[in-house]
């Protein structure tokens, strides 16, 4: 009795069989764009069309605010590879890049590694830590500007009671001292992100790594050096990465703080493209600045990728 | 006793990170209390009698109107990210189709692209949609810029949402739709609270689209206002503190009453990314 009940199904879904693949097939794909439609056109529309029309408009001189299109081809990009405020910025960028690398990281190593350290009121230690991550940039950029300011400023204040008179001075004001004062700023906002990067890595790291190593009689810095730093490489790379990437975009604290200035000393791609385009009202050379970004980021993010596969290869 | 020597440089090195980190945010509040006067003459000490003066000074202005359109546009977009963010996310997790991969690359290749690449042509679109200067504008930029993200996040989770879960439910004739809203979104929880802490505070400091994008002052997020403060007030220091004292202290009030899940949720975001 059950047996011939199953049959008689089988042999109505072999006969269905062509037709409802056909439909199932066709519904999954139904559901597919579902699904994915509304995310898809958002970040078309915003994201991928811009980059395109970015580029489209790179080809023209265009102030932005009347219809006088001038097709000028590459013109723009050459012009901008003889654009001697672009290599400056260009090259306060790579400063930008390479001062995160070297300050932020090791200063957020730093702070994680305290957390875990026996030192008496840690929360509160780490509860200020974190702290300038979720201050605004632009009040970050405030704040810092009347900390540096040369006239009332409380830097050159703190100079003068540890008897540094020597090295007051208008910190953002001049060229010589102003991209390290800013560079100096972007350490004390990133330095605690990096901190809880590394401090979610050190937890993860098993406890009887540490006890062997103790039963063994490895010092402090052994042990930092055999097994903390081997076992939080690969958060250091994902936190390189992030800050290479994130040198690049760099924009709010510059325009806040000095606006590029002073004499572009402290301008960067995003800064110079914006005034470019909003202020001198050059569209046209603006998007040329912007693309421009964009290729720099893509091939930095190639470079990247190809590094990484690399390295996971030789593993 | 010898224990306790022996971690005195640690002390030494912990408070040194401490006042690093932690004085620019005291001068910030102590001066907000303060006279004019008394900043100038004493900027150290602690203000003679707590003054409210500057913080009433705000209260004059735009600032409740500042801090509204911020969370009305913070709060919007984030619920928008982690609704489409989940459902991009559930095709290319669950089922298999020819475009999975090189969609979930498009989506991956976001989280490189420097927002200033897309500025022009979304203050050209923002324009022609009608929406320029309207607290609007933000959120379509916003989110776009917020999925790459979050569909990472929501992807790398739902993939270890087991199968059987699923085969289960379609015995019992439920579609994908159902599937998805009455079983595999509520399973995603943690990875909601990833996406929306992460997105949530960098939205809510965002500066340049909204510079772009609005211009009237009643259109202003924080960002913006904290700026419209600095040009207002010039030289009256304390006042300008006490605007960006009242302008962090959400956040930070956030941050102390949930400081695990915060800490959690943007270790892990920026981890997946």
């Amino acid at each position: 009795m059950q047996k011939s009940l199953g049959e008689t199904s089988t042999q109505k879904s072999l006969s269905l069989n062509t037709s409802t693949k056909a439909m199932r097939k066709r519904r999954e794909i139904l559901t597919i764009i579902g699904f994915m439609a509304p995310a898809l056109i958002i970040y078309g529309v915003y994201v991928v069309y811009s980059i395109g029309m970015t580029f489209y408009y790179s080809l023209f001189e265009w102030s932005g605010i009347d219809n006088n299109f001038s097709f000028l081809g590459l013109d723009n990009y050459v012009r901008l590879l003889q654009d001697g405020v672009f290599w400056v910025s260009l090259g306060n960028n790579s400063l930008l890049l390479g001062a995160s690398l070297l300050t932020q990281l090791p200063l957020g190593l730093i702070m994680a590694l305290l957390l875990f350290s026996p030192v008496k009121g840690m929360r509160l230690f780490r509860s200020v830590y974190f702290m300038p991550f979720l201050m605004s940039t632009v009040a970050i950029g405030i704040l810092f500007v009347f900390i540096y300011d040369g006239n009332f400023g409380l830097l050159n204040d703190l100079l003068g009671m540890v008897g540094l008179e020597s090295l007051q001075q208008s910190w953002i004001g001049k060229e010589s001292t102003a991209i390290w004062a800013v560079i100096a700023t972007v350490c004390w906002q990133f330095a605690p992100f990096y901190m809880i990067l590394f401090r979610a890595a050190i937890v993860g790291i098993p406890e009887e790594l540490y006890e062997a190593a103790n039963i063994d009689g490895a010092k402090p810095l052994q042990r930092f050096k055999n097994i903390t730093l081997p076992l939080l490489m690969p958060i250091i790379i994902t936190s390189a990465i992030l800050s290479i990437i994130g040198s690049l975009k760099y924009f709010d604290l510059i325009y806040v703080m000095t606006m590029g200035g002073p004499n572009n000393s402290t301008e960067l791609m995003a800064t110079y493209m914006y005034k470019q385009t909003f202020t001198n009202f050059n569209m046209g050379y603006g998007s040329t600045v912007s693309f421009s970004m964009f290729i720099i980021a893509f091939i930095v993010t190639l470079f990247i990728l190809i590094g990484e596969r690399k390295r996971r290869g030789v593993e | 006793m010898i224990k306790k020597i022996r971690q005195m440089p640690l002390y030494l090195v912990a408070i040194i990170l401490l006042l690093f980190t932690g004085l620019p945010f005291f001068i910030m509040i102590n001066t907000s209390f303060k006279s004019q006067l008394e900043f100038m003459t004493s900027p150290w000490s602690l203000p003679d009698s707590f003054s409210f003066s500057n913080y009433a000074l705000l209260l004059d202005t735009n600032f409740f109107s500042y801090f509204k359109n911020s969370l009305i546009v913070s709060v919007i977009s984030v619920i928008i990210v982690i609704i489409f963010g989940a459902m991009a996310s559930y095709p290319l997790a669950r089922l298999k189709f020819k475009l999975n991969t090189p969609l979930f690359l498009l989506f991956m290749v976001g989280m490189m692209i420097p927002i200033h690449t897309t500025l022009i042509p979304i203050y050209l679109l923002t324009i022609n949609l009608g929406l320029y200067d309207t607290i609007w504008a933000l959120i379509g930029p916003y989110v776009a810029f917020a999925l790459p993200i979050s569909v990472v996040i929501f992807t790398q989770f739902m993939k270890e949402i087991p199968k059987e879960l699923e085969e289960s439910a379609k015995i019992d004739g439920c579609g994908h739709i159902r599937l998805f809203w009455r079983i595999i979104f509520p399973l995603l929880t943690p990875a909601v609270a990833t996406v929306a802490i992460y997105n949530f505070i960098h939205i809510w400091n965002e500066f340049i689209f909204a510079l772009v994008l609005t211009n009237s002052s009643e259109n202003a997020t924080l960002p913006l206002g904290l700026r419209e403060y600095y040009g207002e007030f010039t030289v009256n220091v304390p006042a300008i503190m006490a605007a960006l004292t009242l302008g962090s202290l959400p956040l930070l009030l956030i941050y102390f009453v949930a400081q695990e899940k915060i800490v959690k949720g943007l270790a892990a975001g920026s981890v997946k990314g």
